[in-house]
Parts: structure tokens; sequence; C-alpha cells
């Protein structure tokens, strides 16, 4: 019966998306309907991370066939606090639509594709069986076309076929490589895929299937030679939606290598090695894409790239500071990421371009929205006592602690010029003269800030309670270390 | 004929590869429908091919095939279908706000 509880966190965005189809012109409703749906859901993922963290994982076998068969929801405390992050953006997410939104498009189902995203992304952190990880790949994928072409401007339509095209590939990729892992251990069950691979040991082969994977979650995650795709398709839709992607869908696949490779492939070190090499790239080269450019959308798209690259190298690492290093980071670039994007959509709508040379002056008019938009920067850059200083030490600590100097040094480095890229747009977009020709619109800049607040508390509190929080963290990491954990749970042997 | 089938798989995807490199938006999207084609046949012959027996397991039949490939390709089949159709809609739309089907005129510039 308790094991219910797993699904809970699926269902009540599913049925909600789908009760939104039905009235979707009436928007008052929606709205207040979707806010008070995902207040609820956050609510309810809150008691069933207590509970988890009280009773440990709860493991639901669907339709009740015994785990090996059926299909597995597996809510441990990884997913459950990735799920819970979720619904916190989700939530500021909801607030934020209306003001952002034009009503067309509000009408035109972006509640709908809004629930759906969110229901992907549960289904995709909690699930434990990797076929069912794919189809809620494709659950979300889907609802992410539909947000991505929402409006359907030209440009729009122009990206979105290239954001359609890599993913689709980069899916029938994961459906053949699937295919390959069963043939090889003879299971989908990743609990049993783990523990087959424990006892045949890792072949070359089985390695090959892990790198095959690594590809497909790379794609998805934007890794370095791969991440050629994502800033374009994620600058043209709605703020709002650019927010909801940049939070949750590469963050996806980082977690899906983060499982993969702590549970089932962890047996070979040249992988690990060979990922060192991909963190440092991506820090490297996502760091150069945001300082090559004006405009202030695809400043933050490309920063999405060098956080990907600090999970990783907390992946690569692999011991226990790193990997808490790469949840603590994951938990708060989610909200970091949502909030920065949600604050250059609202300055791009308030000046009226997002072209950098174009805005200047903007803190005369919106002062408030400058020094959080300046706090913000500092959470992004890791400067103490924020968030982003938590998750960077711990990684650092875990770099040094396997004598990996070279990538801790890079990740430092790389600190500093992501420090530079957003105090560009806060030196020459809100300092400066004032621009006469801006008439100032408080009451919606009002609306703008309200959801904003609301993400940076928690990336303040993840920084300054950073002892609270820690614990739960460091736990999760040497969870993670101990894949006998999770195989026990799920077969209960 | 699991060579067979696997070679057939190898030769889909080698097209589906090949339409995917070229220019024109709806030879793109036929090289998609063709790479799913080969995975979901790949899936089928991962799991043995078999005739004849049924797919149940139980201690008294010794002989039973793997219900779980048939399983894993119907929902992968119904995904690809859902994906290729809406695919279909985005390329047309996007061939004619944009004037062109040609990937190289399809780039666009930063300040646009």
């Amino acid at each position: 019966m308790i094991s219910n509880l797993a699904v809970l966190p699926i269902v009540i965005p599913l049925l909600a998306g789908i009760l939104t189809i039905f009235f979707h012109k009436k928007l008052p409703i929606v709205r207040i309907f979707t806010q008070a749906v995902l207040a609820i859901n956050l609510v309810v993922v809150s008691y069933i991370l207590w509970y988890v963290n009280q009773n440990g994982t709860i493991v639901l076998e669907s339709g009740d066939w015994a785990a090996p068969f059926g299909i597995v929801l597996v809510a441990d405390m990884l997913s459950l606090s990735l799920v819970l992050t979720t619904n916190i953006v989700a939530f500021a997410c909801a607030l934020y639509a209306p003001k952002s939104l034009s009503i067309q498009k509000e009408e035109f189902y972006f509640y709908t594709f809004f629930l759906l995203l969110i229901t992907g992304v549960s289904g995709a952190f909690i699930t434990g069986d990797l076929f069912n990880l794919f189809v809620f790949f494709e659950v979300l994928l889907m609802a992410s076309y539909g947000l991505i072409v929402l409006g359907g401007e030209k440009v729009q339509l122009r990206e979105s076929i290239k954001y359609v095209l890599i993913n689709l590939f980069s899916s029938m990729l994961f459906v053949t490589t699937v295919a390959f892992l069963y043939s090889v251990v003879g299971t989908v069950n990743m609990a049993q895929i783990s523990q087959r691979v424990a006892e045949e040991g890792q072949t070359g082969i089985l390695t090959g299937i892990g790198i095959l994977l690594f590809f497909v979650f790379g794609t998805k995650a934007a890794l370095f030679p791969l991440y050629y795709w994502l800033p374009k398709p994620y600058i043209v839709p709605n703020p709002v939606v650019s927010a909801l992607f940049g939070a949750l869908l590469t963050k996806v696949g980082i977690y899906s290598i983060l499982r993969v490779f702590s549970l089932i492939f962890f047996h070979e070190q040249m992988v690990f090695d060979f990922f060192i090499w991909i963190a440092g790239f991506t820090l490297i080269f996502g760091a150069i894409g945001a300082l090559s450019t004006n405009n202030i959308k695809m400043i933050i798209a490309y920063n999405i790239i060098p956080a990907i690259g600090f999970m990783l190298m907390g992946i690569a690492v692999f011991n226990e500071n790193g990997l808490s290093g790469s949840i603590y980071y994951l938990i708060q670039d989610m909200i970091i990421k949502a909030a920065l994007f949600l604050m250059v959509g609202a300055v791009a709508y308030l000046a009226g371009t997002s072209d950098l040379r174009k805005i200047r002056g903007l803190i005369h008019h919106y002062p408030f929205l400058g020094w959080l938009f300046f706090l913000a920067s500092f959470v992004l850059a890791g400067i103490p006592p924020f968030s982003g200083f938590i998750g960077k030490l711990l990684l650092v600590q875990g770099a040094f602690e396997e004598g990996e100097i070279a990538i801790a040094l890079i990740g430092l480095g790389v600190s500093l010029l992501i420090l530079y890229s957003v105090m560009r747009i806060f030196i020459r977009g809100f300092w400066g003269e004032k621009d006469d020709a801006i008439i100032p619109d408080h009451k919606k800049a009002r609306g703008f800030i309200v959801p904003i607040v609301f993400l940076l508390f928690f990336n303040v509190l993840l920084g300054v309670g950073a002892e609270w929080f820690y614990p739960g963290i460091e736990s999760i990491g040497s969870y993670l270390l101990d894949p006998e954990i999770y195989i026990q749970s799920v077969l209960k042997e | 004929m699991e060579i067979i089938m696997s070679i057939l798989a190898g030769v889909l995807f080698t097209t589906g590869v090949y339409n995917l490199l070229q220019k024109q938006l709806l030879r793109i999207v036929i090289g998609t429908a063709l790479i799913s084609h080969g995975a979901h046949l790949f899936i089928l012959t991962m799991g043995e091919l078999k005739r004849g027996a049924p797919p149940i397991l139980d201690d008294a039949i010794s002989d039973y095939t793997d219900p779980l490939p048939q399983a894993l390709i119907l929902t992968s089949i119904v995904i690809s279908f859902g994906v290729t159709s809406l695919l279909l809609v985005l390329a047309y739309r996007a061939s004619k706000e944009n004037g062109t089907d040609n990937m190289d005129k399809l780039r666009g510039s930063e300040n646009d």
C-alpha cells in the first residue's frame, strides 16, 4: 500500500495535464488549477522525501509483477530530492507563465504540455527500468516539442526542427543500445543488470555498450562534442519555456549518466579517466561560448554547458566528495538556471531587446531586479556563502583526493570566466547612464520578480544552511558508491 | 536467421544515416523513419527469433518465446509513429514559413 507513494509524483501532474485539456480556454481557472496542483505536488513530494528519509527506499512493483519481470519504480533519496527540486522550479514557472506568455500561447495548451513535461521529468528520475527510462524520456521530449514550437514563429520552427531531429536520433540510438544490453545480460531492470554485470565481469562489449549509453545521455545532457545543438533552440521559445528546458532537460541526461555509471558500469577505471577529459573540455568550451556572444539569453544558455561539465567532473572522480558535490551542484544548478532564465527573460522584456549592446542603465528603473541579478551571478559563479560555492568546494575536494589536480584547476578557472560572462550583463546592461527611452512598467516587473525571489530563496538557503542539507547529500553520495543497497531494495534477496 | 536480420537492420541504419545527412528536409524525415525501423527490427532480433512457441514462462514448458522484446518493440513503434507524424507537420510548417526546405539555408544568424 505504502509503496504506491512512489507513483504519485508521476500521476498527479499527468492527470492534471489531461484535465487541463478540457478547459484550456478558461484561463483564470487553468492558471489557478495548475498552480494549486503543483503546490499540492510539492507538499506530496516533500512528504515522500521525509518518509523515505525515515524508512528507506520505496519500491513499487507496478501491476504487482515481481521485481525483475515487471516495471519497477524506485523512489530513493537521490531521485526524490531531484523530483522535489523539479517541483520547486515548476511552481515558480507556473507563477511566472501568466506574466510572460501571450493569451494565445496560454490558450494553446501551454499548461497541458507544461504538466506533461513535469510528468516525464519526474518519471525519468523515479523509474528503475532502463526501457521505462526511454519511455519517460519520450514523454518529456514530446512535451518539450510542443512547448518549443508554441507560437509557431519563423525562427522557432527553424530551430525546433534541429532540436527534434537530434533528440529523435539519440532516442533511436537509446533503443538500439537497450537492445544490445538486453541481448548480453537478458534484462532491462537496472538492479538486475547491475547484478549480472558484477557477476560476469564488465567485459569489453559491456564497456562498449556503456559508452554508447554515455553517448546517448551525453547528447541529451549537452556534453563536450555534442553540445552544439543546445544554445539556439533554448533561446527561441518564451523565457518560461527556456527556464524549464535549461533547468530540467539537460539535468535528466546527467542524472541518467550518474545513475547508470554509479550502478552498472563502474568496474572499468578507463571509462572514468575518459570522463575527466570530457568534463574538462565541456567546462572550457561552454565558458568560451558564454563569452562569445552579446545576446543575453544566449549567454545564459551557454552557461548550462560548464555546469554539466562540473557535474560530470564529480562523477568522473567517483569518490564520496565528488559524487556528493555533483548532487549538490545538480540540485542548486536546476534552481539557479531557472532563476537566471526567468531573469534575462524579464530583462529582455523590460528593455525591449536581448542584445546586450542596446541595453543600458536598467538599474535606475528597476533597482531591485538589478541587485537580484547581481546576487544570482554570485550564486552561479560559486562565491561563498551561496549554494554554488558548496557544490564546487566538494567537487574540487573530491578531485584533489583523487590526485586530479588539472581538472580541479580548470574548474576554478572556468568559475571565474562564468562570473565574468554574467557580470558583463550586469555591468553593461544594468550600470551605465539612464536610458530615458524606457518607460518603466513596475507592475509588470513585480510580477516577474516574485517567482525569481522564490527560486533565489532556495539558492541562498542551500548555501547558508548547508549544514542542514550536507549530511543528507553526503549520505546519498556514499549510497551511490555502494550499489548493493539499491539492488537489495529492488530485488529483495 | 538472426544474422540476416542483423544485416538488414544494419542496412536500414546505413541508408537512414545517409538520408539524414542530406540537405532536403523530406529526405531527413525519411532517414529518421528508416533508422527507427532498423532499431525496431534490431530489438526483435535481440530476443531470439523463434516460431511456434508460446510466450509463457512455466516450469512445465521448455520451449518458449521471450515476450519482452515484443512488448518493447510495440512501445517503441507507437512512440516513433507519433514522433514521425509530428516531424512531418513540423517540417511542412517550417519549410512554408521559412520559404525553403534546404537545411543549409535554415541555419539562421544570431541577430534574428
